[in-house]
């Protein structure tokens, strides 16, 4: 790693922190408007850029577009309260590990086109969907592992990969921004967007935040934070079963964990929303039970547990968490959209080849993110749909429900992709057999007899023999 | 004492067909409720019960029991009579009156000072209804603030001032009593009595 690659990474570390800090500030901000007009209210309004300043009358109000701002002073200045018997040195490092998981799972999450460099796509998967795409093939899949290797190590950085992409094919079109050759430069939309096992990654590292949650529970030597951290690490361990099963067939079928080249199979093909509904479904549930969100924000539910886990915090190290959790709404948010809905893709307005130039590396910007901001808003709209489960309900939907759905699923897809019953037609074949095992699973869950109701049972067994006063307490006294 | 369970009746839920099992119709359904508030609350279409406050204030009844004021009468005099009668029927002991003789002819006493401690008092109204003259009242000014404690005591000026400021706004309260009021409201036959001479 040469010095210019150093300075390039660290640059982009550090405008994407800013970049997803920033998004934070505002969605707790989306997440308060959101939450007011789904209860006909309107939400805040007051917090301008105006800062008191008559000259800067102007920016007064502003749709409350300065309250992040105001919330993130406010936090700072905020008393830092630190009960007496914490264990300080978790205590402290509680807020860190939430927030630097989160923000680690972010950095191989693709949030632009990241692609002059060729797709490291293994085409014994491509040709499994259907024939290459002749338009694709000037592009240069390496066509082993072995090859894959050999270009890796001749030049670390890839960019020789465009060189030998220009030998192959001297037309082939390097995006340029101002006379300065993005191909060479790689310009990257992600900290490291060509980690081969990204997903594998984000879940790995994601998972870890559940240190975060139990360090803060077990330090803070309070119930309600221990409850909530039982809470969240029992809810966490079990939803990400389902949430890796819910990417297997898609794993399968692109052939790669890089989130890079999913996307891209995607713009070449067909969003996997469409293949597979089902898993889309699982994923999506399992983020939010990962996420904390409602219906499954048992770890911090107010009514039950004061806050959960962060009960005991104040100030910034409280700010840590909530910004830990929206990091890790936005990294799963950017999942989602990479894995089932294109990525930056619009069929027909935003593919791989158009729009070209810097024009096309803006719109697939704009596309991803906005997709992410989309998932963000509907993340918002169910917190006002859906009331919270109970913890057994919560269990039983992991264990009984989604995973079920996700073994057969995978079962079914896996089968209908190695033996391609209907030739050509077979892919369609994947969301019926979604709908299929949906059905199946609920009608099956209809026939299981329901668990007893002990409140019932106890009432007929004080109706069989109803114990007189006396008997109770009479021979006690 | 423990329930009867005879008279426990057992509702069962209804059975769920493969649609409710599902949740998703029932998820669906329930986002499409929220997602039209959202839009109605947006395009401003649905209903808006928000006041933006400072700028837009609240249209209080005309009953509203906020600040005192004592009312002048055609001569913008103080109409109080001060009978004590506020004051002893307030709950709160809020109300501090110091008469004494007064210098118009049509009434014995007047208040010296008039003083009330809008801090200790509860908004009651019963002053306004212990009132024989009407001269107190309680208007619908209920932002009041102040930076002490000292701030909210008012006294006669400040509560006279209060009338002029409701006058002005045409925010005068409704009345208490309709008609004809009570006999010490009424200027007295053939000027003083002979109390009141004396008391002069």
């Amino acid at each position: 790693m040469n010095i210019t690659e150093l300075v390039v990474v660290l640059v982009t570390i550090g405008i994407v922190f800013a970049g997803v800090m920033t998004f934070v500030g505002y969605g707790s901000l989306l997440e308060r408007k959101i939450s007011a007009w789904v209860q006909d209210r309107i939400g805040p309004n007051r917090v301008g850029f105006d800062l008191n300043q008559p000259i800067l009358g102007l920016f007064k109000g502003f749709f409350g577009l300065g309250q992040p701002l105001a919330d993130g002073v406010k936090f700072f200045l905020k008393e830092e309260f630190i009960p007496k018997n914490v264990d300080k040195v978790f205590y402290f490092l509680a807020p860190a590990v939430a927030l630097s998981t989160a923000m680690i799972a972010f950095a191989v999450v693709p949030f632009g086109s990241t692609s002059v460099v060729p797709p490291l796509v293994d085409n014994r998967i491509d040709l499994a969907v259907s024939q290459p795409n002749p338009n694709y093939q000037h592009r240069v899949y390496p066509r082993t592992h072995g090859e894959l290797d050999k270009i890796r190590a001749a030049n670390p950085f890839r960019s020789e990969i465009l060189d030998q992409a220009r030998n192959q094919n001297p037309n082939i079109e390097l995006p340029k921004v101002a006379g300065f050759d993005l191909g060479r430069s790689e310009v990257r939309f992600g900290i490291a967007p060509h980690l081969d096992i990204g997903v594998l990654f984000v879940f790995a590292v994601s998972s870890l935040a559940v240190y975060g949650v139990v360090l803060a529970g077990w330090s803070s030597n309070s119930k309600y934070s221990l409850f909530g951290a039982l809470r969240a690490s029992a809810q966490l361990i079990s939803y990400e079963i389902p949430m890796g099963m819910s990417i297997l067939v898609v794993v399968f079928m692109v052939g790669s964990l890089n989130l890079q080249a999913i996307v891209e199979f995607q713009a070449r093909h067909t969003w996997f929303i469409v293949y597979q509904p089902l898993g889309c479904l699982l994923f999506l549930t399992a983020i939010f039970a990962e996420c904390n969100r409602l219906p499954f924000d048992l770890p911090e539910c107010e009514q039950e547990l004061v806050g959960g886990y962060h009960t005991e915090y104040s100030s910034m190290k409280f700010a840590c968490f909530m910004m830990g959790e929206y990091t890790h709404m936005v990294t799963t948010s950017f999942l989602l959209v990479a894995m089932f809905f294109g990525g930056w893709n619009i069929p027909f307005l935003v593919t791989q080849d158009f729009p070209g130039g810097a024009l096309g590396w803006g719109a697939k910007l704009v596309v991803f993110c906005g997709k992410m901001v989309a998932v963000i808003a509907f993340f918002m709209l169910v917190r006002w749909s859906l009331l919270r489960f109970r913890f057994d309900q919560l269990m039983g939907l992991a264990w009984k429900g989604l995973m079920t759905l996700g073994i057969l699923n995978t079962v079914g897809a896996v089968v209908i992709l190695q033996t391609r019953p209907l030739g050509e037609l077979s892919l369609w074949l994947l969301p019926a057999w979604s709908v299929i095992a949906l059905l199946a699973v609920t009608g099956y869950s209809m026939t299981r007899p329901k668990a007893p109701n002990r409140f019932r049972t106890g009432i007929k067994r004080v109706d069989q023999r109803l114990p007189s006063h006396q008997e109770l307490v009479g021979n006690r006294v | 004492m423990a329930i009867n369970t005879n008279e426990v009746t057992w509702v069962e839920p209804p059975q769920l067909g493969i649609l409710d099992q599902l949740y998703l119709p029932a998820i669906a359904g329930g986002m499409a409720t929220a997602f039209k508030h959202l839009l109605e609350t947006v395009t401003g279409t649905g209903p808006e019960p928000t006041q933006q406050y400072p700028e837009e204030k609240p249209k209080l009844p005309p009953h509203y029991r906020g600040l005192h004021r004592l009312n002048r009468d055609e001569e913008g005099r103080v109409k109080c009579v001060a009978c004590y009668m506020c004051s002893t029927a307030c709950p709160a002991h809020c109300i501090d009156i110091v008469a004494a003789p007064s210098p118009w002819k049509d009434r014995e006493k007047y208040p010296e000072t008039f003083v009330i401690d809008e801090l200790r008092c509860i908004y009651c109204g019963m002053c306004e209804q212990a009132c024989p003259v009407d001269a107190i009242e309680l208007t619908s000014i209920f932002d009041l603030t102040g930076l002490s404690r000292e701030q909210m005591i008012f006294n006669k000026e400040k509560l006279l001032g209060v009338f002029d400021e409701t006058v002005r706004k045409g925010t005068d309260p409704i009345r208490t009593h309709t008609g004809k009021l009570g006999p010490a409201s009424e200027p007295a036959e053939g000027g003083l009595t002979e109390s009141s001479s004396a008391q002069s």
